[in-house]
C-alpha cells in the first residue's frame, strides 16, 4: 500500500469532522491559508530592449523607471540593436573588424544619438522630437536612464550581441550589469509578472 | 487637526513619468506614516497618482485641482 492511499482518506474525514464540530459549537471556521510568498512577494517586470531607436528606447526607459518608482522590481535585458544606445558617450566607432566598425558608423552609438524608427528624415525627425520634448517638459532618454538606474532598475547586456558587434564590457556604460544570455532572459521572463519585448 | 506635511515635490511643468519618479524618490526620505505633498501640471497625473497609490500602497489622502495645478497629498505606507 502506498502512502498516498493512506493519507487521502485520513485527512479528508478530519477536515469534515472539524467543520461538523464547528457547525455544532458555533466556532468560526479556520481562515483559508494565504501562501506567505504570495503575500510578501514583490511584483516583477522584465523588458527585452531589442530596438535601438528613440521611439522604442524611450518607452522602455519610461516604463522601467515608472516600475521602479512603483515598487515593482524591473530588469531590462538589452539585446541586438538595443545595445548600441548603452555604449559610452566617448565611444564613436566600436568593434574590432571593419564590418563591426561600419555598423557603428551607420548607427552612432550612445543614448543621445538615437534615430526614429519612422520619419527620421536624416535627423530632422529626432531634432523635432527633441524640441517638442523640451517644450512639453518630457524627460529625455538620458534623464530617464539616470532615474531608472538610481532607483535600481537592472540592465543586463546580451553577451552574444556584444560578441557579434565587437563590444567589450568597457565600451558599455557603467550602469550595465553582468552580461548574460538567452537562458537568463527566459528565466527572468518566466519568473516575472509581466514581460515586454520592445 | 491639521496634518503636517513633511516633504514637498514640485513637479509642475514636468511630464509623465517624472512627477511619479520624483514622488517615489521623495517619499523614501520620510518615515512611514508621514505625509508628502505633490504639485503637478500634467493632466495625466490625476489618474496616475491613483494607480501609483494602489500599486505601492502609499495612501492618496487628498487630491485637488486649482487653475491647472493638481495637488496630491500622500501618506507613506
Amino acid at each position: 500500500m502506498t502512502s498516498a492511499t493512506v493519507e487521502g482518506p485520513r485527512t479528508r474525514p478530519l477536515e469534515s469532522l472539524a467543520r461538523a464540530i464547528a457547525d455544532i459549537e458555533g466556532l468560526p471556521e479556520p481562515a483559508p491559508e494565504t501562501p506567505l510568498d504570495q503575500a510578501v512577494r514583490t511584483k516583477q517586470l522584465v523588458i527585452v530592449n531589442w530596438s535601438g531607436e528613440l521611439d522604442k528606447v524611450w518607452p522602455v526607459l519610461i516604463l522601467s523607471s515608472t516600475a521602479a518608482a512603483s515598487g515593482v522590481r524591473c530588469k531590462v535585458f538589452v539585446t541586438f540593436w538595443g545595445l548600441l544606445p548603452f555604449v559610452r558617450d566617448q565611444k564613436r566607432i566600436v568593434g574590432e573588424n571593419w564590418m563591426q566598425k561600419m555598423l557603428a558608423l551607420m548607427q552612432r552609438p550612445g543614448i543621445d544619438h538615437l534615430k526614429l524608427s519612422k520619419m527620421n528624415f536624416l535627423g530632422m525627425g529626432p531634432w523635432m522630437m527633441g524640441t517638442l520634448r523640451r517644450k512639453y517638459g518630457v524627460a529625455s532618454p538620458r534623464e530617464l536612464l539616470e532615474a531608472a538606474t538610481a532607483m535600481g532598475v537592472e540592465f543586463i547586456p546580451c553577451q552574444m550581441t556584444m560578441d557579434m558587434f565587437g563590444l567589450k564590457r568597457e565600451d558599455l556604460i557603467d550602469e550595465m550589469g553582468e552580461p548574460a544570455g538567452a537562458a537568463t532572459a527566459i528565466e527572468i521572463m518566466t519568473e516575472a509578472d509581466a514581460s515586454l519585448f520592445i | 487637526m491639521t496634518l503636517q506635511i513633511l516633504q514637498h515635490v514640485d513637479a509642475r511643468g514636468l511630464s509623465c513619468p517624472m512627477p511619479i519618479v520624483k514622488t517615489a524618490q521623495a517619499i523614501r526620505t520620510v518615515a512611514s506614516g508621514a505625509l508628502i505633498e505633490v504639485l503637478a501640471t500634467d493632466p495625466g497625473s490625476v489618474k496616475d497618482f491613483g494607480a501609483w497609490s494602489r500599486t505601492t500602497g502609499h495612501e492618496l489622502i487628498e487630491q485637488s485641482a486649482d487653475g491647472g495645478v493638481f495637488r496630491f497629498v500622500l501618506r507613506r505606507k
